[in-house]
C-alpha cells in the first residue's frame, strides 16, 4: 500500500499509548511494515501526549513531517484541532472523542475554548472528513479510546486493516476482564445492536 | 496477551514488535549480562520496565536502581572488574553526575565489560537542556555507537558488548529519545541461558586500579588511547557503517543515529539526482578509512549532525591533513546546533545546503484558528497542589523561591509560580544558600522531592546546617519516584527486588543535625501555611516535610482492588458565588469554567480526594459522593 501516516494525540492519561499500540500492531496482523514512536515529555502531568503510526514500505522514520499525516486521531477537542492545525494534510482525515479537558488558560478565562464549530469550519475549509464522535453512556472515561477505535473500524478509516486486526491486536495487549471490558465497548460501537 | 516477559526470554529466534527501550533488554539477556544498574530518568525507564516483566526468579541478571547516576555506575564498575558484564544506563544529564565515575572508566582493565547506555534527549523533550553527551565520551576515550532504531539498539549493543570484553574498555551505546521510544518489528535471534560464574576474580596483582599521580596514571592512559586507536580499523566496528549508494559521483552526505532516517524519508522526495549516503554506526572513533574513502569519491560532502560538530571537525580534520579538495559543509547557522534532526529539520537544512536538490516547500496550510496551549499541570488530587496553595500564602511576594527537579518543578507554572530558580538534581538548598548571602530582607524557601533528596539532595543540606544558612527546605515528600514513573527510592519501603525497611527523611535530617524540623500532610493546608510562616521566621536552617502520597499511583492502586468505587465532588450552584479560587488559584484541572462563568466538575479526572473543599470561600464543593 502507499504509505499512511497516523498521527495521534491527546491529554496525558486519556489512554493514548494503548490505542496507538492497537493500530500498530493492527497493521502488523493486516501484513504491512510499520513503524511507531510516542513523545510523553512531561505528558503524564495532565500535558499533549502523542504517537504517531506510520504504514508502508518505503517509511524511514518513525516521526510525521509536519501536516504529513493521513490522518488524525484525537481523544480531546482542544487536540484534535491542534493537531488538525500542525499535523495533518489538506484532505485528510479527523476523527476525534467529543471530550474537553480545559486547558488552564481557558479555566483561567484567558483563552477561548475550542468548540466543535471551530472545528468543523477548519475541516471545511481544508477539505478534511472529520468525525466526532461520543458515547452517551460510557462509565469509564478510559475507554473513550476503544469508542474511537470502534468508530475507526466501522468506517473502514484505515485501509486494509481490518475488525480481525484490531481484535488481534487487542488480544495480544489486554487481558481477562480488561480485554473483555475494552472489547465489548469496540464492538458495541462498531455493530450497534439493533433496536 | 502476550506477556512481555516471557518473550524477552524466548530461546527460539523470533520477531516481535518492540520499542528501542525493550530491544535493548533482549540484547542484555541474549548476551549474558551479570549486573545492570540504573537511576530513573527519561527517556530510558521503559528499560526498567521491560527488566521487571521477568519476575524476579527467572531474571537472569541483577538489577538495582541505584540511588543516583554515579552510584549507579560505580556498583556497574564493580561488578566489571570483578569478572562481570555489566550495563549501567540513564538519561542525558544522569552523566553529569556519574561523570567523576565516568571519566575514569577507560583508564582501567574493565575485565567482565562495561556498557554505559546514554539516552540522550535532542529537542529537551524532558530534559533541562539537551546536551551533547559525545564530548564527554571524547574526553574519557570511550567508543560511542549511535543506533538510529530499535534493531540497531539491539544489534548494537550485542557489538558493544563484544569490544568491550575484548578490549576490556567502557563502550557508550548513545541512545536518543525517539531512538528508546520508537517502535518497530525486530528480529530477534536464540538465547542460550548460561550459568552465571560467581568466581571473584579481581586482580590487583597483575593490574593496577589505583589513578594516582603520573606513574601509575600515565601507563593507564596510553594504554587507553592504544585501545582506542585500535578501534579505527576494527572490523566489528567497521561493521556498523552503512553506504547508501545512489550511484551520485558528485554529491554525499555523512550522517548517524535518529538524523539518517530522517534523511531517507526527505530523499525519497528529491527532485534531483540523490546524494549517496554514509551513515556512521560508530560516532567515536571514526572509521577513517571509509571516510576517506567516502570523501575521496564525493566532491560536495555535507556533514548532516545532530546537535554539536563533534564528526564534522574530525571530518573536516581528515580532508585537511590527506589535502583533499573535497566541499565539505557543516553546520551553517545557528539553528542548525539546536534542537531534534527531525524529517522538518532536514529537509531545512538541505534546502540551505543544495536548493535544487529538493521540490519546492510544500504550502503549509494558513490562517490556522488559534487553539489554547496546554502546559503540563500536576495531576487531580495531587499534594502538591495543596502545597502550594497553601505556601503561596504563607510567603511574601518579594521571597525567593527555588525548586528542583521532579514534579514538584511545575509549581513554577500559573496559578501558583512558587520555585522561580531550577537548576539539577539535588541543587535547589545550596543555591537557596548563595541567595541567603548579603540578603536580610528577602526570605528563602528551597524545595525538593524525596527521590532527589537521596539523589543530590543530602551534601547541600549537610552543607546549609555546617555553614549555617538560615533558608528553609520544604521536602515534598509523596513516597515515590513520580516523574519518571514511581520507581522506589531510601524511603519507599521496598527497592527493585524487595522489600527494605525505610529510611525515614526525618531521621536523616536529625542525623545531618538538623534542629528545626516539622512535618504535615500537605492536606493539612491551613496548618502547613502556619508551619512554613513558622519556619522562615526561624534565623535558621529550617525543614518543612511537607508530605502526601503521589496520588496518580494511589488511584492506580485503588482502581486495581475489588469493590472499588469513584466518589467525585460535585458543585453546589445555590452556593457557588464564582469567587473562582478553585479554578484560579487552587487550579485542579477538574475544575471547568463555562463562557457564564459556572464551574462544574469534569467527570473524566476528579479522583474525589477532596483536598479542593476547604479552599472554597463559599463552601460550595459537596463532599466526594459515589460517582
Amino acid at each position: 500500500m502507499e504509505n499512511f501516516s497516523i498521527y495521534l494525540s491527546g491529554v496525558g492519561g486519556q489512554g493514548i499509548g494503548l490505542i496507538s499500540e492497537i493500530m500498530l500492531r493492527a497493521a502488523d496482523h493486516a501484513g504491512f511494515r510499520v513503524k511507531g514512536v510516542d513523545t510523553h515529555g512531561l505528558a503524564q502531568r495532565g500535558g499533549i501526549v502523542v504517537s504517531r503510526v506510520r504504514i508502508g514500505n518505503t517509511v524511514h522514520s518513525p516521526l510525521i513531517m509536519s501536516n504529513g499525516a493521513d490522518m488524525v486521531i484525537a481523544l480531546e477537542r482542544h487536540e484534535a484541532l491542534r493537531s488538525i492545525n500542525t499535523a495533518l494534510k489538506d484532505g485528510g482525515i479527523a476523527i476525534y472523542y467529543n471530550t474537553v479537558w480545559q486547558p488552564l488558560s481557558v479555566r483561567l478565562s484567558q483563552a477561548d475554548p475550542v468548540t466543535e464549530a471551530d472545528i468543523q469550519n477548519e475541516c471545511e475549509r481544508r477539505m478534511i472528513r472529520h468525525y466526532c464522535v461520543f458515547h452517551e453512556t460510557l462509565v469509564d472515561a478510559r475507554m473513550q479510546n476503544m469508542v474511537l477505535l470502534g468508530h475507526i473500524d466501522k468506517l473502514n478509516l484505515v485501509p486494509g486493516i481490518a475488525t480481525e486486526h484490531y481484535c488481534r491486536a487487542m488480544a495480544d495487549l489486554l487481558t481477562g476482564d480488561m480485554l473483555e471490558r475494552n472489547a465489548h465497548i469496540f464492538n458495541e460501537v462498531r455493530q450497534p445492536t439493533e433496536p | 496477551m502476550k506477556s512481555m516477559g516471557d518473550m524477552l526470554l524466548t530461546k527460539t529466534p523470533f520477531a516481535e514488535i518492540v520499542m528501542g527501550n525493550t530491544a535493548l533488554v533482549r540484547a542484555m539477556i541474549e548476551s549474558g549480562t551479570c549486573v545492570v544498574t540504573s537511576y530513573p530518568g527519561s527517556p530510558t525507564p521503559e528499560i526498567a520496565t521491560a527488566i521487571q516483566s521477568i519476575p524476579k526468579e527467572k531474571r537472569p541478571f541483577y538489577f538495582e536502581f541505584s540511588t543516583n547516576e554515579k552510584v549507579a555506575t560505580e556498583v556497574a564498575y564493580g561488578a566489571a572488574v570483578n569478572g562481570h558484564l555489566s550495563t549501567v544506563f540513564f538519561k542525558s544529564v544522569g552523566l553529569n553526575v556519574a561523570s567523576d565515575t565516568f571519566v575514569q572508566l577507560a583508564l582501567m582493565k574493565l575485565i567482565g565489560g562495561m556498557v554505559i547506555v546514554l539516552g540522550d534527549d535532542p529537542g529537551a523533550n524532558s530534559s533541562q537542556n539537551e546536551q551533547d553527551n559525545r564530548h564527554l565520551a571524547r574526553m574519557s576515550y570511550t567508543p560511542v555507537l549511535e543506533p538510529s532504531d530499535p534493531s540497531e539498539v539491539y544489534a548494537f549493543y550485542k557489538v558493544a558488548v563484544a569490544l568491550s570484553k575484548e578490549q576490556m574498555m567502557p563502550v557508550l551505546l548513545r541512545l536518543t529519545t525517539h531512538v528508546c521510544h520508537a517502535k518497530e518489528k525486530v528480529f530477534f535471534g536464540g538465547w542460550a541461558p548460561e550459568p552465571i560464574d560467581p568466581t571473584p576474580r579481581f586482580d590487583a596483582t597483575h593490574e593496577n586500579y589505583i589513578p594516582i599521580a603520573a606513574p601509575l596514571v600515565f601507563p593507564a592512559k596510553r594504554r587507553a588511547l592504544e585501545r582506542l586507536n585500535g578501534l579505527v580499523f576494527h572490523d566489528k566496528l567497521l561493521s556498523l557503517t552503512k553506504v547508501v549508494d545512489h550511484g551520485n559521483k558528485q554529491k554525499g552526505i555523512i550522517t548517524a543515529g535518529l538524523p539518517f532516517l530522517s534523511l531517507m524519508d526527505v530523499l525519497d522526495a528529491a527532485a534531483g539526482e540523490k546524494p549517496d549516503v554514509l551513515k556512521l554506526g560508530a560516532v567515536y572513533p571514526l572509521p577513517k578509512t571509509v571516510i576517506l574513502n567516502f570523501l575521496q569519491t564525493h566532491n560536495d560532502v555535507k556533514i548532516l549532525e545532530e546537535l554539536d560538530d563533534v564528526f564534522e571537525k574530525e571530518i573536516k580534520a581528515i580532508a585537511f591533513d590527506k589535502g583533499l579538495k573535497t566541499t565539505i559543509s557543516g553546520k551553517l547557522d545557528m539553528e542548525d546546533w539546536i534542537g531534534e534532526y527531525t524529517p522538518d529539520k532536514v529537509a531545512d537544512i538541505l534546502r540551505k545546503t543544495w536548493p535544487a536538490l529538493l521540490t519546492k516547500k510544500r504550502d503549509l496550510p494558513q490562517d490556522l484558528p488559534p487553539v489554547p496551549w496546554r502546559p503540563p499541570q500536576m495531576c487531580p488530587g495531587c499534594g502538591h497542589r495543596s502545597a502550594f496553595f497553601a505556601i503561596k500564602q504563607a510567603l511574601q511576594d518579594t521571597d525567593i523561591t527555588v525548586a528542583d527537579i521532579g514534579c514538584h518543578t511545575l509549581g513554577f507554572l500559573p496559578p501558583y509560580e512558587v520555585g522561580k530558580l531550577l537548576m539539577c538534581m539535588g541543587a535547589s538548598t545550596a543555591i537557596g544558600s548563595g541567595l541567603r548571602l548579603y540578603n536580610s530582607s528577602r526570605n528563602v524557601v528551597v524545595f525538593l522531592g524525596d527521590s532527589t533528596f537521596f539523589h543530590a539532595g543530602l551534601p547541600g543540606i549537610l552543607n546549609a546546617v555546617f555553614n549555617k544558612h538560615a533558608i528553609t527546605l520544604i521536602v515534598m515528600e509523596n513516597g515515590t519516584t513520580a516523574m519518571t514513573g514511581h520507581q522506589d527510592h531510601a524511603a519507599s519501603g521496598k527497592n527493585f527486588n524487595e522489600p527494605t525497611e525505610k529510611i525515614p527523611i526525618r531521621q536523616v535530617l536529625e542525623g545531618l543535625g538538623v534542629e528545626h524540623i516539622e512535618e504535615v500532610d500537605t492536606y493539612e493546608q491551613a496548618k502547613l501555611k502556619a508551619l512554613v510562616e513558622k519556619s522562615v521566621a526561624i534565623d535558621d536552617f529550617s525543614v518543612v516535610i511537607a508530605r502526601h502520597p503521589c496520588m496518580l499511583k494511589f488511584t492506580r492502586e485503588r482502581r486495581k482492588k475489588p469493590g472499588y468505587a469513584l466518589y467525585q465532588v460535585d458543585i453546589d450552584q445555590d452556593r457557588c458565588t464564582q469567587h473562582f479560587t478553585c479554578v484560579e488559584r487552587f487550579g485542579c484541572p477538574t475544575f471547568t469554567r463555562a463562557s457564564d462563568g459556572k464551574i462544574a466538575v469534569n467527570q473524566d479526572l476528579c479522583i474525589g480526594d477532596g483536598s479542593c473543599r476547604q479552599t472554597c470561600p463559599a463552601a460550595a464543593i459537596s463532599a466526594p459522593n459515589k460517582a
